[in-house]
This record gives structure tokens, C-alpha cells and sequence, in this order.
């Protein structure tokens, strides 16, 4: 075995790979000389017939040259994959513009996902959610909270009444015209202290129009326990409002009239657009508070005695506090909705972009 | 209340440099909802004067009637010559007195007055109607044509108090004694902390037996009644400029002397009087409760039934007057046009009346009058005499009348309310340290008499009825030393559980079939009962009784919904007929079911708790209320793009998409072919769960019916599916349980099963899954065939992938085809099912 011929054949192999300019060349280069029957291979199995003291220089000779070929090759093969993959993921290249709404997406109404948004914040503080019928007992309704039977509220003008027995007009029942029946059943219900928020439809006899629905939602907060003051209504209306509308958010007080609290308070929020800047400054008007700097949220105040009484929660140990919204009116004001039916008339266009929580 | 400057300063010595937006704030934060401030004569520039028309030729040949004519100004023109002036009113002559803008001078709204040719002459200014100048209604159309005594040349705009400052304030119910000056007044001191000049202390006569006969049979309704009678007053008096320019600014039309005094006076103290011709009312005036029945014509014209509730003031004929709400036809006081007829002598009323009453004749009679609405929200019983005298002392100036000698005051005595109360009370509500000494003068303010040291006896003024409890005065406190200073604090709830399972539950749907691609559209809840007919109900569908108003808003909805799908599918026409026309829409809400038994709600005491028997009574009257979802389809559910064709949302979307709401519920839906009302009677599913072992329906779902479609003009094949989730919830699995994952290598085995075209594929897989036992792992329809030729007729082929798995070692060919052929024996067995050869 003479080292020229081992050397000749793998020149041989090297050539043959390096020529091989495709992998299915490289396959017949590559059977022709590590295969079997290939020079090299003879050659390593005549290395067994060889005499003992010459069988050591010969298995280097063959095995460095062997070694040497199986690198080329590989070298070879990875090179020729690597041209392959290049050419051909060219080739398969697509417009990943494309588009592929095979589906299009639902959504979830604002009017659901932003009540959820509030009442989030609220179980984040330990509050519960509490629900209740939208057709509603009038003394839920009304006598409960301390509005008797000749209060204006109770008269035509507000409320759905629902027909009695046999067509008849008395049924001492109505769809509620607020969310404040679920407050009476909660202290009737749960265990002192009560902390909860209750969000939910509600309705009145107004006629739909661009600021005016039948039906519409509130969210209405009540927390009863020993020593709630009324700089505890202020911080939890503060609290919800950063929390909904960022930092450095508060509120103002001023003084109203509601029958089921005393002292009560109409709420405003500072304007989360313009902070209140607008205001007495013409050049940067705020469409959003119309300049005001304050936008109305709804009423609030410590929840009324009476109310307490009737559901049997002493008055002289436990005080509580009450606020009420709607969430038509924030929504329109937080997310520029412009008209009031474009959030009950149900169209997909108006909805889609809330997608699943705002 | 509207609330002019001038006369809220003529109360309070208010700094001149305060503006009507100061006073706003100032109010506003003192609690009284200030919503405007209306600017009068914003933009007025003289020179506005007195004229005297001297001559007036009409000009002949133009569309409507012209007057040239020439007036004299006084030196107001700089000359002391006449003025020349082309007119087009008619209600003024010769010798009168009127308002003329001169040149130069502007009009509200920016209107710039010049000389100009007009009508063939020039004319030199204006001659002004009261519109021109922004005063509001006097009664009149026309120029406004001044008293005779008035000085030619004198400041029109002064004259007029043409410019002047007007609160609007949106009083709340509570608050009676500010729709009155007197009272805006008295919070416009306290919150200034200024003296009041109380416009109610006046000297009055004490009461005597000569006064004109009244009788109170009621005292309940009417604890006080002052009568007061002034002769002799003079037909051609009229009310002054001064009274009328008050009213105008108040929002009250003049109308006569007598009628603009009472008018006045009740504008001024809260106090609503009332002016009877003595010459027509015969004998003692009474109050009384109506007789059931009994008959009044009111000063509108209007003849009411009254009811026996209602408090009338009577003479001897029977009622002239609604008492507190309004006078009678028959002892109305006669205008001054009417020079013949004009009243002369006149009975002056000012009364109490109980709020409770007069709201309840107010509101049966459908009549709010000015006198009602103060009645209602509490007027000073305390003020009714100031008020007589009042009114007696203008009539006496302005129409040269004699105020009789007779005082009558009827009084049922009343105890002053006082309140006992710990000093420490408003802190403790407002959690701010005030201290005694602030609370007890904050009281003070508001015109409470404050005895005691740590317990307080707080005896509360006369004309705050409102001020009835503990709660009432703290809230005088707070809001006297300011909402704006209370502190922010947050309380500390006890933990709360977060939402309940049906909290989570009602998301968990919504995100879901959103997430599947449906859009939420909440309806409301109102339909017409003729939807049912649309629907396809059988005459005895129970979702054809329904809860009822008495008053909709639309007479053709006068129910509630028994059903989603009526709105729901309200919305999909919406959305098709503005051109979306792929659409998936659903819907969670409440749906409204009457008992079997309908009763009238108790009114409940609210002196205590009610009984747990008392408040389950209550809510046993209500309807049910369930929560129903539900979901329409039409159009396409896939689209087409450049990915190949759409898909046509069908039945089984809308089966499917009951599926996907009972898989969040955790809750075992079982599908079954079913017939209702509103669907294609081969398309429809019947929805079922099991309930304590009895299975019951709680949803349809599939394609709608081709009549439905038509009656209720919807696209073709739309689909619909509803379900009651309330029902789903209560049978759903709370806890998920974990499967045990085998680790060992799956067999599959594929079956093709020949059956009868109508046995439902649910029946089939549920028999191979029992056939098959313990070992299937899972299985799945992957075909469905008909082909008559290779099946025979109404033959369908079902083929199934079957996987067997084992938990503890690796499953032999024969084990898996071992249980294959059990799970098609079993199915051959229940279903008749053959192997496909």
C-alpha cells in the first residue's frame, strides 16, 4: 500500500466533491468515494491482510485520509444545502400583507366592558358585586329609600309603572328607575359591614333621543359600617376616578338634594382632557367639559337614616355613604361617543372597536 | 328660580364690584345649583330716551301700514329739535309716551342703530317695542308705550333698568324657601357673611274681629288663613314700570295691578296670595275637603271633577278656589281693560297649606301652578301675614286703595320643630373636627335658635321645614363651611371574595362568543305582543304571557320581553338594512315572566326591617327574571378573500354557539332534533340539561323559519340560537377535574357506520363511546356521506376516528380492535348502524 496511491485517491475524493455542484452530484460523488466499494474502502480492508508491523502506518495512512474526505464532504453538503434553502425560500416567499379576516372579529358592547372596568376597581378594594331585578317592588324602589308616596319621582313623569292583576292600573310594582333598589336588598341581605357596587340597567320614561334613553345603565356604590364619614366618600370617588381616568384625577362636591342620603352631594370630576386649563382661556377651548373644566359624574352622600332604619341597621352605630352614575354619560364623555343611540341601536360598526375591555 | 342682582341687593349690601358669576360661585358652593347668569342688556348703548310722539302721518302705498312720524326727545338729540322716525307699529298716538333709540346708539345683539332713507323719508332712530330691547314679554305686541307722567328725555336704559344681572337657580324639592327672593337672599348673606334685610319684618296689624269671615273646617290642611280686604282701588291704576320690569326679569307675564301685586309679593317673600273681588264672593269663605263630585271652573278656563281629598276654598255657593293651587272662574278678579266691570274692593288670602295634600291635588289634577310648586317644596307659615301686608301696602300706593281696618287670621297653633342633637354630630358625618363653637354658629347662620353644650336643642326657623333631623343639620354645617374642604380618606373594606361564579360565569359567555366573532347588541326590552304571531307560537306558548306597563312609550310595546330574539333579531335587520350584511350578533339579558298568579306588591312599613316572610312575600309578587343569551346569524360566517371561498353562517353555528356557552358554563348540553315556534322545523335543535336526573329543555337553536324570515323581514337563512343561562349555571360544573395524560402510544382506529338517514349522529357516538369503554380515549365524526347508489335510499354513512389509549402499558392491535368492534356491536345494537364494508 503505498501512500501516493492513498494520497491520489482522496485528491481524487476532494476533486469529485468540490466538482459535485448539486446535492443529488454530491450523492453519486459521495457514493463513488466513501461508499463500499469505494478506493478508500478496499484500501482500509486490505489493511487487515497486511503483516502485523506494517498494519499501524498503514491504518494512519488510510484512516487521516478517510477523515480528511468525510470533512470535504460534509463541508461540501452543508454548502449545497445552504444554496438549496437559499434558492428555494426565495422561491416560496409570500405578501405577508395579505390580509386574513377569514373571521372578523366580535366584540363585547362598551356598555358591558366599562361597567365591568368600574366594578374591577372596586372588587380590587374589597367591595362585591350586588345585583338585582330590574322589575322591581315599589317599596324596593321607592318607599325604602325614603321616597314616599308623594314624592314627585313617584309620579308619572319617571317611572314605567307595570300593570296589576287583571289589566289593572295598581300593581305597587315598576321597572326600576335607578340602581339604588339593589342597595336596600344588600343591607337586607348581608352581613354587616357592606361594601358593595351594583351595576345594572335601568329606566325611566324618556323619549330616545341624542342625549336621552329609556333604557340605561348606572353603577351605584354603597359602603355601611362603624365611623364611614363623608371624607371616605370623597377619597373613594377620588380613588375611582384616578383609577379610571389617571393620575392626579379628583372630584368636587356640591351640595344637592336626594331623599335616601343626607347630606347629599352632586360630583363632578376635574375635565381628564384639559384638567380644567380651559377654563376663561379661549384659545385652548375643551370640547370635551365645554370649557367648564368639570365634568358632571351623578349624585352621592351619606347614606340617609331612614334608609338605614328601614332595613333595619342602626342608625346610632352604623353611618354609610352612597354614589350613583351613569355609564351612557361616561362612556360618551370618555370615549367621544356623540350620540346616545349609537349605543342601543346595536350596530356592529359602533361596537367592533371596543373589542373585549376598554 | 330666576333671581335678578338688583333686587338680591336691595336685601344684602353686596360689594358694588361683585359680579352675578361671583354670586354664582358663591351660591353654588353654598349648595343652590346657580345654572346661568343671564346678562340683560349685554351690548346696550345709548342714547335710549323718553319721547313724546307730536305728530304722525301715515304713509300711504306700501305692503303693510307705515307711520312717519316726528317726536319730541328733549335735548336728548342735541338740538331740541322733533325727531323724524318711520315707524311700522300701530298700538300708539298722538300725545303718548314712548322709547326712541337714537343714532348711535346699539341695540342688544350688536344691532347699530343709524339715520337712514327708508319707506321714501329718513328716519332718525327707532321707535322700540319691548323685544328690541330684550325685556322680555309685557303682554303687549308693539312698542312699548310708557306711562303718561313720564319725562320726556329722561335715560330710557335707566328708566327701564334695561341692564341687570338674572340667577337662574334650579332649586331642589327640599329647598321651598329659596324660590323666593327673600330667601336666595338670605343665602346669598350667609354665604357673603353679611346681614340680611329681612323683606318679611314688617309691621302688621294684630288680629281683630272685623275682618272678613273665614271659616276652616280643615285645620289639617290649612293652619293658617289671613284675609285682609282694600277698597276703593282705582280702575285706571297700573302697575309701575319698576313692578312690571321686576316681573319681566322674573319670568312672569304682567298682567293687571292687582294680579302683578300678588304676583309680586310672592316673588318676593315665597308667599302665593291670592285676590278675590269681593263683590262676587258670597259670605264667609271657607276651606274644607271637597265633596266627591263637586264641580270648580279654575282661573284657566278648565272645569274639574274634584275628589274628596282635595282642599277647596268655599263661599256660600260652594268652591271658588283649589286651594294652593288655583283660583275659580267665578271670583277671578276683573281686568283693567274691562274698565266697566274693573274690581274695585278686593279679598287678599294668603294661607298654609299642607304640602302633602296640595302635591296630591296638584298631580290628580295634572295643575302646576307657581302657587303649588312653593306649597309643595314648604313656604313659611310664619311669612302669610308680612305677605297680606304686604300686598295690602302696594295696593294702598299704587292703586289708591283703603286698606280696611278688619284683620282675620285663622291659626292652628304649632309647636316650633326642635332637634336634639351632640355637638360632635356634623364631624362625625363629615370627618372633620369643626367644634362646637363652629356647628353652633354655622346653625345660627341658617336662622336656628342652638341651646346647650354637648347635646344641642336646635330649634329650626320657620321657613325650613325641611330641617326635620339630625342628618339635616349637619349637612347645614358641612355645606356651609364648604363640600370643597372636605379631606380625602379612604375607608378599609373587610376582603371581599372578588365576583361570584355567575359574575364570572356572565363574562366568561360574553368574551367567548365574542371571541368566536359575535358582536354584543343589548336591546331593550320592550315588544308588541303581535311579535309572537311573527314568531310562530302556538296560541298556548307560555312566552305568550307577559309582563305589561301601564304607561309605554310606544303604545304598540307595551310588554317585556319573554325572549331575547325579538330584539336581537331587530338589530340584525338594523345592521342589514345599513349595509352590514355578514352579521353575528348576541345578546345577554334579562327575560320577564309573570307568576301564575298575579297579585298587587305590599307597601311595606319603613319604620323597621321588614320580616323575612314579609320581603319573600314581596319578591313572590315579582315576575321571574332569568338571564337569557342568544345569538342571530346571517350572511357570511367565513368571508371570501384570496384564500378561497366564504361560508354561509348556518344552523350549526348557531348550535355550536350553544355549545360554546355551555362548555364555559361547565355544564353537559345535550342536543337533540327539536321543533319550536320560531325555527325551520327540520333545522332546529332542542337544547336540554339534566336536572336532578329529569332532563328539560332550556334552548333551541338551528335555522329560523321561512315564515319568520318573511314576517319579520329578515335575510334568508338567518339562524338563531337561545338559551337560558341561569339554568346553565345552576347544573354547570364549578371545579374543572383534571384527565389522567397516558404517556403510552395511542391506537387508532378509523370506523365508517351505514345508518338510517335520520338517526342523529349525538345517538350513534354516544353508543360507541359506551361500546368502547374505558380504553377510547377520544373519538371524532370526521365524514358524513349519502349517496343512494352505494348506501341505498335514506341511508347516511358516518365515519369515526377512533383513539384507544391505556394508562398503563402499551395497547396490542387486538385490544384496540377489540374494543372498536364492541363500540360498533353496542352501535349496531341501539342505532342499527352496519360496518361499512
Amino acid at each position: 500500500m503505498k501512500p501516493e496511491e492513498i494520497e491520489r485517491m482522496r485528491d481524487e475524493a476532494l476533486a469529485a466533491f468540490a466538482a459535485a455542484d448539486s446535492l443529488d452530484a454530491l450523492q453519486e460523488a459521495k457514493v463513488a468515494h466513501t461508499g463500499g466499494t469505494s478506493p478508500l474502502a478496499l484500501a482500509n480492508r486490505e489493511i487487515g491482510a497486511l503483516p502485523p508491523h506494517a498494519k499501524a502506518a498503514a491504518g494512519k495512512l488510510v484512516g487521516q485520509a478517510r477523515g480528511a474526505v468525510n470533512k470535504a464532504l460534509a463541508g461540501r453538503q452543508t454548502e449545497l444545502e445552504a444554496e438549496r434553502d437559499a434558492r428555494v425560500l426565495v422561491e416560496e416567499a409570500v405578501d405577508v400583507t395579505l390580509p386574513y379576516d377569514r373571521v372578523p372579529a366580535g366584540a363585547r358592547h362598551p356598555l358591558t366592558t366599562l361597567s365591568e372596568r368600574i366594578e374591577d376597581i372596586f372588587v380590587a378594594m374589597g367591595y362585591e358585586v350586588a345585583e338585582g331585578p330590574q322589575v322591581e317592588a315599589e317599596w324596593f324602589n321607592f318607599d325604602a329609600l325614603n321616597i314616599g308616596p308623594d314624592h314627585p319621582a313617584r309620579g308619572e313623569a319617571d317611572t314605567f309603572f307595570v300593570e296589576g292583576p287583571q289589566g289593572g292600573t295598581e300593581s305597587g310594582v315598576v321597572l326600576r328607575t335607578h340602581t339604588s333598589p339593589v342597595q336596600i336588598r344588600s343591607l337586607l341581605d348581608r352581613e354587616l359591614p357592606v361594601y358593595v357596587i351594583c351595576p345594572g340597567r335601568v329606566y325611566r320614561t324618556d323619549e330616545l333621543d341624542a342625549t336621552h334613553t329609556p333604557v340605561f345603565h348606572q353603577v351605584e356604590l354603597l359602603a355601611v359600617d362603624e365611623g364611614l364619614t363623608m371624607a371616605d366618600l370623597k377619597g373613594t370617588l377620588d380613588h375611582m376616578v384616578q383609577s379610571l381616568f389617571g393620575e392626579g384625577m379628583k372630584t368636587r362636591l356640591r351640595p344637592n338634594f336626594f331623599p335616601f342620603t343626607e347630606p347629599s352631594a352632586e360630583m363632578d370630576m376635574v375635565c381628564y382632557v384639559c384638567r380644567g386649563e380651559s377654563v376663561g382661556n379661549p384659545d385652548r377651548p375643551c370640547r370635551t367639559c365645554s370649557s367648564e373644566g368639570w365634568i358632571e359624574l351623578g349624585g352621592c352622600g351619606m347614606v340617609n337614616p331612614r334608609v338605614l332604619t328601614a332595613c333595619g341597621v342602626d342608625p346610632e352605630k352604623y353611618s354609610g355613604f352612597a354614589f350613583g352614575f351613569g355609564i351612557e354619560r361616561m362612556l360618551m364623555f370618555r370615549h367621544n361617543v356623540e350620540d346616545m343611540r349609537d349605543m342601543v341601536e346595536g350596530d356592529v360598526r359602533f361596537t367592533r372597536p371596543f373589542g373585549m375591555e376598554i | 328660580m330666576r333671581v335678578p342682582l338688583s333686587w338680591l341687593r336691595e336685601y344684602v349690601d353686596l360689594p358694588a364690584t361683585e359680579t352675578g358669576r361671583d354670586v354664582q360661585a358663591k351660591l353654588i358652593s353654598a349648595g343652590l345649583e346657580v345654572e346661568t347668569v343671564e346678562q340683560l342688556g349685554d351690548g346696550l348703548k345709548g342714547p335710549l330716551v323718553v319721547g313724546q310722539v307730536l305728530t304722525i302721518e301715515e304713509l300711504e302705498g306700501f305692503k303693510k301700514p307705515i307711520r312717519f312720524c316726528t317726536v319730541d326727545v328733549g335735548t336728548a338729540n342735541g338740538t331740541g329739535e322733533p325727531q323724524e322716525i318711520v315707524c311700522g307699529a300701530r298700538n300708539f298716538q298722538v300725545g303718548d309716551k314712548v322709547v326712541v333709540v337714537l343714532p348711535g346708539a346699539e341695540l342688544p345683539g350688536g344691532f347699530a342703530i343709524s339715520a337712514r332713507k327708508t319707506y321714501g323719508r329718513n328716519s332718525h332712530g327707532m321707535i322700540c317695542s319691548s323685544d328690541e330691547l330684550g325685556m322680555g314679554d309685557d303682554g303687549a305686541k308693539g312698542i312699548i308705550v310708557l306711562p303718561p307722567e313720564t319725562e320726556v328725555g329722561k335715560d330710557a336704559i335707566e328708566l327701564l333698568e334695561l341692564v341687570d344681572e338674572v340667577l337662574d337657580i334650579a332649586v331642589t324639592a327640599n329647598r321651598g324657601d329659596c324660590l323666593s327672593i327673600r330667601g336666595v337672599a338670605r343665602e346669598t348673606a350667609i354665604a357673603y357673611g353679611l346681614p340680611l334685610r329681612d323683606p318679611a319684618l314688617l309691621d302688621v296689624p294684630a288680629p281683630n274681629a272685623f275682618g272678613y269671615p273665614v271659616q276652616v273646617s280643615e285645620p289639617m290642611g290649612c293652619d293658617r288663613f289671613t284675609a285682609r280686604t282694600v277698597t276703593g282701588l282705582s280702575a285706571e291704576a297700573r302697575s309701575p314700570i319698576w313692578l312690571k320690569r321686576r316681573l319681566q326679569k322674573v319670568g312672569m307675564r304682567p298682567i293687571s295691578l292687582a294680579v302683578d301685586v300678588t304676583n309680586y309679593v310672592m316673588m318676593e317673600l315665597g308667599q302665593p296670595l291670592h285676590a278675590y273681588d269681593r263683590n262676587l264672593v258670597q259670605g264667609t269663605i271657607g276651606v274644607r275637603r271637597a265633596a266627591e263630585g263637586e264641580k270648580i271652573v279654575t282661573l284657566d278656563g278648565t272645569e274639574r271633577k274634584l275628589h274628596a281629598e282635595d282642599l277647596v276654598i268655599t263661599d256660600d255657593r260652594g268652591p271658588i278656589g283649589l286651594a294652593g293651587v288655583m283660583g275659580g272662574a267665578n271670583t277671578e278678579i276683573a281686568d283693567h281693560d274691562n274698565l266697566e266691570n274693573a274690581s274695585t274692593d278686593v279679598v287678599i288670602e294668603a294661607a298654609h297649606f299642607d304640602a302633602v295634600s296640595i302635591a296630591r291635588t296638584a298631580r290628580r289634577h295634572k295643575l302646576s301652578s307657581e302657587a303649588s310648586r312653593r306649597f309643595e317644596r314648604g313656604v313659611d307659615p310664619a311669612a302669610a301675614a308680612a305677605a297680606a301686608q304686604r300686598t295690602v301696602d302696594l295696593l294702598v300706593l299704587l292703586a289708591g286703595g283703603t286698606a280696611e281696618a278688619g284683620v282675620t287670621e285663622v291659626i292652628a297653633p304649632t309647636a316650633p320643630h326642635t332637634i336634639t342633637v351632640p355637638a360632635n354630630h356634623p364631624d362625625k358625618v363629615a370627618g372633620v373636627d369643626y367644634g362646637r363653637e363652629t356647628v353652633v354658629r354655622r346653625l345660627q347662620q341658617v336662622g336656628c335658635d342652638v341651646y346647650g353644650q354637648d347635646e344641642l336643642i336646635v330649634t329650626v326657623p320657620s321657613w325650613r321645614p325641611d330641617l326635620l333631623e339630625q342628618n339635616d343639620l349637619a349637612e347645614e354645617v358641612i355645606r356651609l363651611e364648604g363640600y370643597e374642604n372636605l379631606p380625602s380618606t379612604l375607608p378599609k373594606p373587610p376582603s371581599g371574595r372578588g365576583l361570584t361564579h355567575r359574575q364570572r360565569l356572565h363574562r366568561r359567555v360574553g368574551r367567548a362568543l365574542a371571541g368566536a366573532g359575535y358582536v354584543e347588541a343589548p336591546n331593550y326590552p320592550f315588544i308588541g305582543e303581535q311579535v309572537f304571531d311573527q314568531l310562530g307560537l302556538d296560541a298556548d306558548d307560555p312566552a305568550r304571557r307577559v309582563v305589561k306597563l301601564t304607561n309605554p312609550l310606544n303604545d304598540e310595546e307595551p310588554a317585556l320581553r319573554t325572549s331575547l330574539l325579538p330584539g336581537l333579531l331587530g338589530a340584525l335587520r338594523r345592521n342589514d338594512g345599513r349595509g352590514s350584511h355578514d352579521l353575528a350578533l348576541f345578546e345577554t339579558g334579562l327575560v320577564f315572566l309573570p307568576r301564575e298568579e298575579q297579585r298587587v306588591a305590599a307597601h311595606l312599613p319603613v319604620d323597621r326591617r321588614p320580616t323575612d316572610e314579609e320581603i319573600a312575600a314581596l319578591n313572590a309578587v315579582l315576575p321571574e327574571q332569568p338571564r337569557h343569551v342568544a345569538v342571530v346569524l346571517a350572511g357570511a360566517r367565513e368571508q371570501a378573500g384570496w384564500w378561497g371561498g366564504g361560508r354561509p353562517g348556518g344552523w350549526a353555528d348557531a348550535v355550536q354557539a350553544a355549545r360554546t356557552v355551555a362548555a364555559e358554563a361547565g355544564a353537559e348540553l345535550i342536543v337533540r332534533p327539536g321543533q319550536y315556534g320560531p325555527w325551520h322545523p327540520g333545522r332546529c335543535a332542542e337544547l336540554a340539561i339534566t336536572v336532578d336526573g329529569a332532563e328539560k329543555v332550556v334552548g333551541h337553536a338551528g335555522e329560523l323559519h321561512p315564515r319568520v324570515l318573511k314576517a319579520l323581514g329578515l335575510p334568508a337563512r338567518t339562524c338563531a340560537m337561545e338559551l337560558d343561562l341561569d339554568a346553565l349555571e345552576q347544573v354547570g360544573d364549578g371545579v374543572p377535574q383534571a384527565p389522567s395524560i397516558s404517556s403510552f402510544p395511542v391506537a387508532t382506529q378509523d370506523v365508517a357506520l351505514v345508518v338510517d338517514k335520520f338517526v342523529p349522529h349525538a345517538d350513534v357516538e354516544a353508543a360507541l363511546r359506551e361500546g368502547a369503554g374505558s380504553l377510547l380515549e377520544a373519538i371524532r365524526l370526521f365524514d358524513v356521506y349519502e349517496n343512494a347508489e352505494q348506501l341505498g335510499d335514506g341511508k347516511k354513512s358516518l365515519a369515526y376516528a377512533l383513539r384507544f389509549r391505556a394508562g398503563d402499558r402499551t395497547l396490542t392491535v387486538d385490544e384496540a380492535s377489540a374494543a372498536r368492534d364492541a363500540a360498533v356491536a353496542l352501535a349496531g345494537e341501539r342505532t342499527g348502524a352496519v360496518l361499512r364494508g
